[in-house]
């Protein structure tokens, strides 16, 4: 029977291995060193603040792994022989010992890696001190539980989606939280400015002190080796206990790494060969079938880097739905259906505090040439849509046919449809359709107010255009494209 | 520091309200036998109580022990007699117990009901008020480090205390006579009358889902269903629940609570309730006939078009007292797939249960027969029911275990209403939760906070739509989701996603 082993026991590996059980009968073994079980690592910080316990964090009871025969291994893998197609486990405690003896092995038919990522460190001073750590694995929600009584002042350095769910995390604890922001104003490198703008007012407003255009020097520590603070590139010194590192994750590769001679003088190149020859770059170079350079071994979710990205995807995706969908895509190559992979319109969601957000499509954070965009904000400053559609231009290259279609929607607290919005996108609808029938795109719970008409005056006025409402609220059973059987 | 200041208020007025339970003298007097007895027992009675007679006692519980030994004697001799009309029930000796107290509390009931209720009221808004406060949104922070909410030392406590409180209600009225005494003011001033334990309980009942709503709407003032639905429970216990019954009986008109309905309402086709309903004239006529009409038009109609929440989350009493007082406690219900099975057993058992013993009620009602099928006792049927299902489920277990089991534990386990709503909300409603294409990252909000024990992720993540037949739509895994992927919705029937589909939206893979 061919042995399946995985390593990686989060959404991307998981989601490979109950698909490979649904479709083929083959042995599969999930390897992890962090977790016996699966679990929502996007949940950790629900449990630091109390809403739910860890147990509440894993998707399926227990029993699951065995009643579906997907065996499951605690350890951490040391190196991969490619070769003989081996894994060898580190023996437990020699996290520090790169020659320690070897703590046993797996023989693997195919092997997919799904290795996650790691929070970057850039090579600060003191950014080994204790109180000083990224929040990603269980380890680090555990070590950041265990040093909260000691924690009056906190500092987080980096803008972006753990910045901010961190800040929300320390202040749930009555934590003193001081946030440098590299840029000028939050998350600018991904949100147009009115977003992030709005997003910074809430996060003052939730009594974080925001600095932006700040930039970590150095970490500086106490006589135990403990953060007692930090300094700015500015000069300025903030006393703290904790710093939390959220600048970005990068594929948690070093397990495939060999060490590197001297690059100074020559051209980054494309790749570099890892343990084996895998080709390695930021991540595990994939194909489009998720499959690496050597025979039978594949990767997905976090540690994947795509030679050839989708159109408006990036190389290496971190985001939760794409891991799944790798995991989904690799099932079927391995259960001898090859499949390439093949994420749709693009679309993710967050929560900043109260405020919830949600996107889809195309709306970088620096409008391109060939794409106009409408925005409205609520006078509450805390609800806005925009919606960016193709310049009604011949000259320019339409992406789609339809002149002033629709390219992608940020949607700050109102909810909308994905299979709305996906089919908008993907048919290439106008602002106008888009708009006449925003109503039906709305998620949001009965009797929520609604703000499509007050969107849709602002077009009107800002246009000249004399459009009018076409639809109403949750008639989606009613759209013949939205095909949903029983 | 004002909600420190409500919490010792109201930890003061709960710590009187305990101590009242000490609280007057009694002293058993003849003139109150001879009010409390029938002639026929009354000789009985002073001579088995002649030792009582006249005796100062300083204590209620030595005394209302003392006289329910007394009567428990004449209770057996009766029953040896097969003399049933005469046997004396805890009704009698709750009142014997009031008519016999006398000292402070009697005489400043008023004043006494101010510093317990009054003031407990008064602390737990001081507790609750200020957290209007901070942002509106999910507020969960916490939830699990709370002693009282995690079946840590606080919750067992409240949940003993519960528990105590029912099975007093229900058995032993006569050791907490103080607590009605001081609820007479308000029974005088709505019906003039003295408060029965009923009516006692029905204040407190009504008090609490007051109350607590208070604090939910603050809790959820985000949003606009969960306003809605908590004011349209606070409504229908204060005034239809507790308020119109009262003007009924007022108004020399046989009282209901216009919204409860059988088989929730399991005594509603007992005989001396349908006689009582036949001879109040044309409204009594009304009422037999709303009462079925209620549940056998009422309930296919609304939950076809709305799902069991419209009765479930939005009407009726115990689901009132699970959403208001019980919201705390949400959390704690079994996700597991183990409790989902033993839920389908016994709530469909307790259905099937009811329905077989109303039969058989009806079948004694109309031809005087005590034995259904010659072999099954209408009688015993019905008083096990009403002692099984009736008190100790509905009552000490289904309050009583908040704290341990979550807040819906009569409503999962137990009501055979919902189980009958719940049997068409599954097989023919537009009913439905609605899951938001790929956007679920499995964090589990939603099932952690299902007061049912659904666990909602395991449909989220796999793109199925929420279809069962306990959901009472309360709206919370809709409100907690951080990712806007759940949505109540009503739409065609045929329109449910019951199975997941293969792939999830967002992945372009050949179906």
């Amino acid at each position: 029977m061919e042995h399946v082993v995985i390593i990686g026991n989060g959404i991307s590996g998981i989601t490979a291995a109950r698909h490979i059980r649904k479709q083929s009968d083959c042995k599969i073994t999930v390897i992890s060193g962090e977790t016996d079980h699966f679990f929502s690592r996007t949940a950790l910080m629900y449990v630091y603040m109390g809403h739910m316990k860890f147990e509440h964090t894993k998707p399926y009871e227990d029993w699951f792994w065995e009643k579906n025969r997907i065996e499951l291994k605690r350890a951490w893998v040391k190196t991969v022989d490619f070769e003989e197609k081996k894994l060898y486990f580190r023996l437990p405690n020699d996290d520090n010992d790169k020659e320690a003896k070897i703590g046993g092995s797996i023989s693997y038919d195919k092997l997919i890696l799904a290795l996650g990522s790691t929070p970057n460190k850039f090579g600060w001073k003191g950014q080994n001190l204790k109180g000083v750590q990224g929040l990603y694995s269980y380890q680090d929600l555990e070590s950041l539980q265990e040093m909260t009584p000691q924690i009056k002042k906190a500092v987080i350095v980096g803008g972006g989606l753990i910045g901010v769910e961190l800040a929300e995390m320390l202040h749930s604890r009555e934590i003193d939280v001081t946030f440098l922001v590299r840029e000028s104003s939050f998350w600018n490198t991904v949100m147009p400015p009115e977003e992030s703008a709005l997003i910074s007012r809430h996060i003052a407003e939730n009594h974080i002190n925001l600095q932006f255009s700040s930039e970590l020097d150095e970490i500086i520590g106490d006589e135990n080796g403990q953060v007692k603070a930090i300094r700015t590139k500015s000069g300025d010194e903030i006393e703290c206990q904790f710093v939390g590192l959220t600048v970005g994750v990068s594929p948690n590769i070093a397990l495939l790494k060999v060490p590197q001679g001297n690059m100074i003088g020559r051209e980054k190149p494309a790749f570099v060969l890892g343990v084996g020859g895998i080709k390695l770059n930021r991540g595990i170079l994939v194909n489009e079938y998720l499959e690496t350079n050597i025979p039978d071994v594949y990767a997905i979710g976090d540690c994947a880097e795509h030679e050839t990205p989708q159109k408006d995807r990036k190389n290496i995706e971190q985001i939760w739905y794409t891991g799944r969908i790798m995991g989904e895509t690799v099932a079927r190559t391995i259960c001898g259906k090859p499949t390439k992979y093949q994420p749709g319109i693009f679309f993710n969601s967050a929560k900043f505090f109260d405020i919830e957000y949600q996107t889809y499509g195309q709306v970088p954070a620096e409008l391109p040439s060939d794409t106009k965009t409408f925005y409205w904000e609520h006078s509450s400053g805390k609800i806005c849509v925009r919606i960016n559609y193709q310049a009604n231009s011949a000259e320019l290259p339409l992406r789609r046919t339809d002149p002033k279609a629709v390219m992608g929607v940020n949607t700050f607290g109102i909810r909308m449809r994905h299979e709305v919005w996906d089919e908008w996108i993907t048919s290439g609808k106008s602002i106008e359709y888009v708009l006449e029938n925003l109503p039906t795109a709305n998620f949001d719970p009965e009797f929520f107010k609604q703000y499509e008409k007050e969107i849709l005056e602002k077009y009107n006025a800002e246009t000249g255009s004399s459009l009018i409402l076409k639809s109403k609220k949750g008639i989606f059973s009613k759209l013949p494209f939205v095909n949903r059987h029983s | 520091m004002l909600q420190k200041l409500g919490l010792f208020i109201f930890l003061a007025a709960f710590g009187l309200f305990i101590g009242t339970l000490g609280m007057n003298n009694y002293k058993l007097t003849n003139e109150i036998l001879e009010k409390n007895f029938k002639e026929d027992a009354l000789l009985d009675a002073k001579i088995e109580l002649a030792s009582m007679i006249d005796q100062n006692y300083s204590n209620s519980y030595t005394f209302a022990s003392e006289l329910s030994e007394g009567i428990n004697q004449l209770n057996k001799v009766y029953n040896a007699q097969q003399a049933w009309d005469k046997k004396i029930y805890e009704d009698t000796i709750l009142s014997i117990v009031k008519a016999s107290a006398n000292g402070y509390l009697t005489d400043n009931k008023g004043l006494m009901f101010l510093l317990t209720f009054g003031l407990a009221i008064i602390g737990a808004l001081l507790f609750i008020l200020p957290e209007i406060q901070k942002p509106a949104g999910i507020k969960n922070d916490g939830i699990y480090f709370n002693p009282a909410m995690t079946r840590k030392w606080l919750g067992i406590s409240i949940g003993t205390f519960l528990i105590v409180f029912y099975i007093a209600l229900y058995f032993k009225p006569q050791y907490i006579a103080n607590w009605t005494m001081l609820v007479d003011p308000v029974s005088k001033l709505i019906n003039g009358g003295e408060a029965s334990r009923w009516f006692m309980y029905g204040f407190l009942y009504t008090i609490s889902v007051l109350v607590m709503g208070i604090r939910y709407i603050i809790r959820y003032r985000h949003s606009k269903y969960q306003i809605f639905r908590t004011l349209s429970i606070m409504f229908f216990q204060t005034c239809i629940a507790f308020i119109l019954p009262e003007i009924m009986s007022n108004l020399n008109l046989p009282s209901a609570d216009l919204k409860n309905m059988w088989p929730l309402d399991y005594s509603f086709f007992f005989n001396y309730r349908i006689d009582k309903l036949i001879a109040g004239g044309t409204f009594g006529i009304f009422l037999l006939i709303w009462g079925i009409v209620l549940f056998v038009v009422g309930v296919p109609v609304m939950v076809y078009f709305f799902g069991k929440r419209w009765y479930c989350s939005w009407v009726c009493g115990c689901g009132g007292l699970a959403e208001t007082l019980g919201d705390p406690f949400r959390q704690l219900s079994d996700k597991s797939l183990k409790a989902w099975k033993i839920e389908r057993y016994l709530i469909h058992g307790v259905l099937a249960f009811a329905i077989i013993m109303t039969i058989g009620v009806l079948y004694t009602y109309f031809t005087g027969s005590y034995n259904l099928l010659g072999f099954i006792p209408t009688e015993s049927l019905k008083s096990s029911y009403g002692f099984l299902i009736g008190s100790i489920f509905s009552g000490v277990v289904g309050t009583g275990f908040y704290p341990l089991m979550g807040n819906r534990v009569w409503c999962r386990f137990g009501c055979p209403l919902a189980a009958y709503l719940g049997i068409i909300q599954r097989f023919k409603s537009k009913f439905r939760i609605t899951t938001n294409g790929g956007q679920c990252i499995s964090c589990g909000n939603c099932s952690t906070h299902c007061e049912m024990g659904i666990d909602v992720r395991a449909y989220a993540q796999k793109g199925q739509d929420i279809v069962r037949s306990s959901c009472v739509g309360c709206g919370v895994c809709s409100a907690v989701c951080p990712r806007g992927v759940l949505n109540l919705e009503n739409a065609e029937t045929g329109t449910r996603v019951m199975i997941a589909p293969d792939v999830l939206l967002g992945n372009l893979m050949e179906k």
